[in-house]
């Protein structure tokens, strides 16, 4: 067993006195794809937050690469190469897909104003690499052709193909990624879903995935953690998981009647 | 009449550097800054204290070369904008405008009251001109015609190379997304600020610029109305968003506010005391006009800025 990459510890956030995560603790380990699953309104989203610092917690604490990153905002947190998908996908409609993907490159000398005033010869260079580097992931996801369409014009699922792409961007550690599939026609979900176990074989990424699609979820993980009631209810392998009483009847329910029914 | 439309176009391109500014703060950066006026103000008073000749009533007499003024104008107006970014810029859309509004206001009443620094509502005079003595008086205005054009393409220019600039397209993602550009390493409140940080020290560089070509200062010239009100109108009018509509935004405006005056010669003198209405009507129509028939202006705003993509075809 390799050792946690991210450790999450007594993590508690109240919303006007509800406990939306209840001193939640758990473990994701290193290079593994775990999973997150939990009824609708279980605190999976604001776990998200909390960890990525978009929300600050009423109590706990996130350790990542063992470092303690339970107050850094946002873009402190990408520094640490942590990053995340959202629930509802994300972009920048007026953007072309090219530029999309451009924004999030690191160390991009033209950020500074006095290079764009005055090193433009250097700033270009940068771009033009930056711009090769995109147009090589966007031939990769099959999306090149729409390299230089604004990005309103994708259509759901292209979207969350941009959201992959701009993750192949950079060099990340691990990825959270909230509901992939949610959303997305079927074909286009085996595709999505066979990107995102690229992300992690090729790449090496950690990946923490929200889903409620059960059969997605028990075949990409390769830990499952139940989140019930903003707590970590249990965790194991899809298999332990799946077998597991306690789950059907807090989560599974229906879900698993209706197994037994097909 | 050639010099009178020579000082029109000196007065429209200080006003267009002051369009410009503001176009970077509301069309590229989303700062609804109903309080521009109080950095050109800034800008103007402090180019007259550094320039100016010693005088018993107030601070001043420094008497430094005036690029050094000019210099000071914009490092003044952006350590000011500095600091009022601290707690302005964590309000977005009306209640930053309204905070602004605020500043603006008090500003020139600091302006108007604080006579050891400003010489009150008596103003400032004898602000050294440029280049006065190389030409007869009656000439300058050409003289100092080249000036402002100078300043307000070195302007122009520094605005569209940043905002065709990577620095820009942070702009840009803020603008649409802030919590993607968040969660994609870009400190978002640094980026605004520094947009806002230097397009108030172009408007504070307007304002030396205004100062040393009247050779006057006072408080009068930077009124809500004059200062910040015109500037909103050739923003709006030109095309938010799009450097060259502000441009033309705010020599059109200009143009019809002092033209106006060409009206009190042909109106009844009862009429032509009432010069000040008839303007916010002529100006007033532009407006409605535009905003029904254009509602983005007279220019609008060009949507994607990075011309790699063709040169990646040829390469
Ligand atoms: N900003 C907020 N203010 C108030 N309540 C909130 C806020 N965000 C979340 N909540 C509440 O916290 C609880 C947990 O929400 P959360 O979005 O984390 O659930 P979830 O597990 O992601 O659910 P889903 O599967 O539907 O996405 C919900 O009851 C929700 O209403
Ligand atoms: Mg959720």
């Amino acid at each position: 067993m390799s050792e946690a990459i991210l450790q999450v510890k007594g993590l508690t956030k109240k919303f006007g006195g509800v406990a939306a995560v209840n001193d939640c603790s758990l473990e994701v380990r290193k290079g593994s794809i775990t999973g997150l699953i939990g009824p609708n309104g279980a605190g999976k989203t604001t776990l998200f937050n909390l960890i990525t610092g978009f929300l600050v917690p009423d109590a706990g604490k996130v350790f990542f690469k063992g470092k303690d990153i339970t107050s850094l905002t946002p873009h402190q947190v990408f520094k640490s190469r942590l990053f995340r998908s959202f629930q509802i996908a994300r972009d920048y409609p007026e953007m072309t897909v090219l530029e999309n993907l451009m924004v999030i490159c690191e160390e991009q000398l033209g950020e500074g104003l006095f290079n764009a005033w005055f090193r433009s010869g250097q700033v270009q260079n940068q771009q033009k690499q930056f711009a090769r580097k995109a147009v090589d992931i966007l031939k990769f996801i099959e999306l090149e052709q729409k390299k230089d369409l604004p990005a309103k014009y994708l259509s759901g699922g292209e979207k969350k193909l941009l959201e992959i792409a701009r993750m192949m961007m950079v060099d990340l550690d691990m990825v959270l990624l909230d509901e992939p599939g949610a959303g997305v026609p079927p074909a286009l979900q085996d595709k999505i879903m066979s990107h995102i176990q690229n992300l992690s074989r090729e790449r090496g990424l950690t990946l923490f995935i929200v889903e409620h699609d059960m059969d997605i979820i028990m075949n990409i993980c390769d830990t499952i953690i139940v989140m019930v009631e903003g707590r970590n209810f249990t965790q194991g392998t899809p298999q332990q998981v799946r077998s597991n009483p306690a789950v059907i009847e807090a989560y599974l329910g229906r879900g698993g009647e209706e197994k037994k029914h097909e | 009449m050639v010099n009178y439309l020579s000082s029109y176009l000196v007065m429209a391109c200080i006003y267009a550097m002051l369009a410009l500014s503001l176009n970077m703060q509301w069309g590229y950066t989303g700062l609804m800054n109903f309080g521009i006026g109080a950095f050109y103000m800034v800008g103007a008073y402090t180019s007259a204290i550094l320039c100016g000749l010693p005088s018993p009533e107030h601070l001043g007499g420094f008497h430094l070369p005036i690029l050094m003024g000019m210099a000071g104008a914009a490092c003044m107006a952006g350590l000011i904008a500095y600091l009022v970014a601290i707690p302005a810029l964590k309000l977005r859309g009306g209640p930053f405008a309204i905070a602004l509004l605020a500043i603006q206001e008090t500003f020139f009443l600091i302006i108007k009251n604080e006579s050891w620094l400003t010489n009150g509502v008596w103003g400032i005079r004898d602000i050294p001109q440029p280049f006065f003595s190389l030409v007869n008086p009656r000439f300058y205005v050409f003289i100092y015609l080249i000036i402002a054009i100078v300043a307000l393409t070195l302007t122009y220019l520094s605005m569209e190379r940043a905002v065709n600039s990577p620095w820009g397209r942070v702009l840009r993602a803020i603008r649409e997304d802030e919590t993607l550009t968040d969660m994609s390493g870009k400190d978002c409140f640094n980026f605004r600020r520094q947009s806002f940080v230097f397009s108030s020290m172009v408007a504070g560089l307007a304002g030396a610029v205004y100062v040393h070509y009247t050779g006057f200062v006072s408080p009068q010239t930077f009124s809500p109305l004059m200062s910040t009100f015109l500037v909103w109108l050739m923003v709006m009018v030109g095309g938010t968003g799009n450097n060259r509509g502000v441009i033309l935004g705010a020599f059109l405006v200009w143009g019809v506010w002092v033209g106006s005056d060409f009206i009190t010669n042909l109106v009844p003198a009862s009429v032509a005391t009432q010069i000040g209405f008839i303007r916010m009507f002529l100006v007033g129509i532009i407006l409605t006009v535009t905003v029904l028939t254009r509602p983005q202006g007279l220019l609008t705003q060009k949507l994607s800025n990075i011309q790699l993509i063709e040169e990646e075809k040829h390469a």
